[in-house]
């Protein structure tokens, strides 16, 4: 609730905030957004794989988008939706991690505390029936505890050994319910994720062949320059695609 | 001590530097009931005395839980004692709402102590008459610190404040420097010949004092009265007696209307 000067009477009165004129208006759509994220954890830590696109609607508009990105010494953060709060997201918690730097105290922020902030700022906006139109993956390593978490824009949250956003839940998640092991090594976390990514840019049409893949350990942080994926579309039924309706596109 | 012209107002400087106020807040300090604090890498223990007024009344509550891994213990004003509790409790519980992990003990002695400056340089406040030992764990081991009404905060392997702790401190400056490796019995058994020391001769029993303790693997809680009897018990105490000297050191308060310290062992008014 905002307390705002009426114009009409000059008294002070209270205007609730989902109908406000003066000040900005709350979120009601996306406009470019990024697709799945990937996120496992492996033997050594925790592995987050996404592709670099930014959609426009039906458009594939930018295709060198970083998605995931480090947040402190700990934590990795990967993002799905809007790429615009993503940044907003991103200045919140480099402030946040800045502040814990400063204590210089021997103590800091590991992943779940990181979650667990980004939990109450997600869940604080859809109450305000504004969100931050994302669907974020959390992954990191402290003192050897590895922590994998998501949380989106409408506050919901919890912690797996595997996890995914958008399409990734439907289309990732079934390879990683049968495929995932506690003990993958790197490579092998790799060849599993790329299995997963191939899916994915196979049947969403939002996905790009160009990916990402980050992991964090104890000893720190990686994100692989991008990279594409050998795909292959020589199947018989899509050779001579108009042979069954001449004329047809 | 001597009353002054600088002495009125806490925002008023002497002209050797000094704040009257906040100093003759620490005097509140040295006049509330002993507390003593130790600690090793991994456990924490805060010992208090409890002197009831009378027979007919039930003793000062001198130990508090801010959360399960940190607890205080109070000497000085109680209710102002009380008040920082609260506030120390609620720093906890807002830092686990929004990081569900708990405050680091650093962190909350930094904000304690700000707060406490806070009422060093108003004008229309007053500072604190209450200092604070402040005992807990957090992920860079266990801790202890020491918050003044100053607005000061300072860490500890041991330390004792409050009325004749100066008996306490010379026995706990002897046995400091093992600290580190105690066991949680060993401690609990120094933090109590700490509170005897503080006794100048009366028989130490659980009912005269409350102790603490916190450590890896045990939140923050105060140990029932029977082991510390039998705590007691072990260490085979009778009458044992502490220097008188240690005891008289303390300094002595000209405008002392409340009644002198001496040998009595009435309870420190300020604390009622």
């Amino acid at each position: 609730m905002e307390l705002q000067l009426s114009m009409v009477d000059g008294s002070v009165c209270m205007k609730d905030s989902a109908k406000s004129e003066i000040s900005s208006e709350r979120t009601l759509y996306p406009y470019v957004t990024g697709t799945s994220i990937i996120g496992m954890k492996y033997k050594d830590g925790v592995i987050l794989a996404s592709d670099t696109a930014g959609s426009y609607g039906s458009t594939l508009r930018y295709k060198s988008v970083e998605r995931i990105k480090q947040v402190g010494d700990h934590t990795l953060i990967g993002a799905s939706g809007e790429i615009s709060d993503f940044q907003e997201i991103m200045r919140y918690l480099d402030e946040l991690i800045l502040y814990d730097k400063m204590w210089d105290d021997g103590n800091s922020l590991g992943p779940k505390e990181v979650h667990n902030y980004l939990n109450r700022i997600m869940y604080n906006r859809r109450n305000k029936f504004n969100p931050l139109w994302n669907s974020l993956v959390l992954g990191g390593v402290k003192k050897g505890q590895k922590y994998l978490g998501t949380v989106n824009m409408i506050g919901t949250h919890y912690e797996d050994d595997h996890l995914a956003t958008g399409f990734g839940n439907h289309l990732a998640r079934p390879i990683l319910r049968s495929e995932w092991r506690e003990d993958l090594t790197f490579e092998e976390a790799v060849k599993l994720i790329e299995k997963c990514l191939l899916v994915l840019l196979y049947r969403d049409r939002s996905s790009i062949n160009k990916f990402q893949i980050a992991k964090i350990t104890d000893e720190g942080t990686t994100i692989f320059p991008p990279y594409a994926l050998k795909t292959f579309w020589g199947f018989s039924h899509f050779q001579n695609p108009s042979k069954g309706a001449a004329g047809t596109w | 001590m001597f009353r002054n012209q600088y002495d009125t107002d806490v925002t008023t400087w002497s002209p050797a530097g000094r704040l009257f106020q906040v100093e003759y807040a620490m005097e509140a300090v040295k006049q509330g009931s002993a507390a003593v604090g130790l600690r090793s890498k991994t456990h924490a223990v805060l010992g208090a005395v409890n002197k009831a007024a009378s027979d007919l009344a039930s003793h000062q509550r001198k130990l508090f839980r801010a959360d399960q891994h940190v607890g205080v213990a109070i000497a000085g004003l109680t209710a102002d004692g009380r008040v920082l509790s609260r506030f120390l409790r609620n720093e906890c519980i807002n830092h686990s709402f929004v990081y569900e992990s708990p405050l680091p003990v650093s962190r909350l002695v930094v904000q304690l102590a700000d707060k406490a400056q806070v009422c060093t340089q108003r004008s229309w406040k007053r500072p604190f008459g209450v200092g604070l030992l402040v005992a807990g764990l957090d992920e860079t081991g266990a801790h202890l610190y020491y918050n003044c009404p100053s607005g000061n905060y300072f860490e500890y392997q041991a330390f004792a404040i409050g009325s004749r702790s100066q008996a306490a401190k010379t026995f706990l400056e002897r046995r400091f420097q093992e600290y580190d490796t105690y066991s949680r019995e060993d401690l609990i058994k120094d933090a109590l010949f700490a509170i005897k020391e503080t006794l100048q001769g009366e028989k130490l029993t659980a009912q005269l004092c409350t102790v603490a303790i916190v450590g890896e693997g045990e939140a923050f809680h105060i140990i029932d009265q029977q082991t510390i009897q039998e705590y007691i018990d072990a260490m085979e105490l009778s009458t044992g007696g502490p220097d008188e000297e240690a005891a008289a050191a303390a300094p002595p308060s000209a405008e002392a209307q409340e009644g002198g310290e001496g040998a009595s062992s009435e309870p420190a008014p300020m604390d009622i």
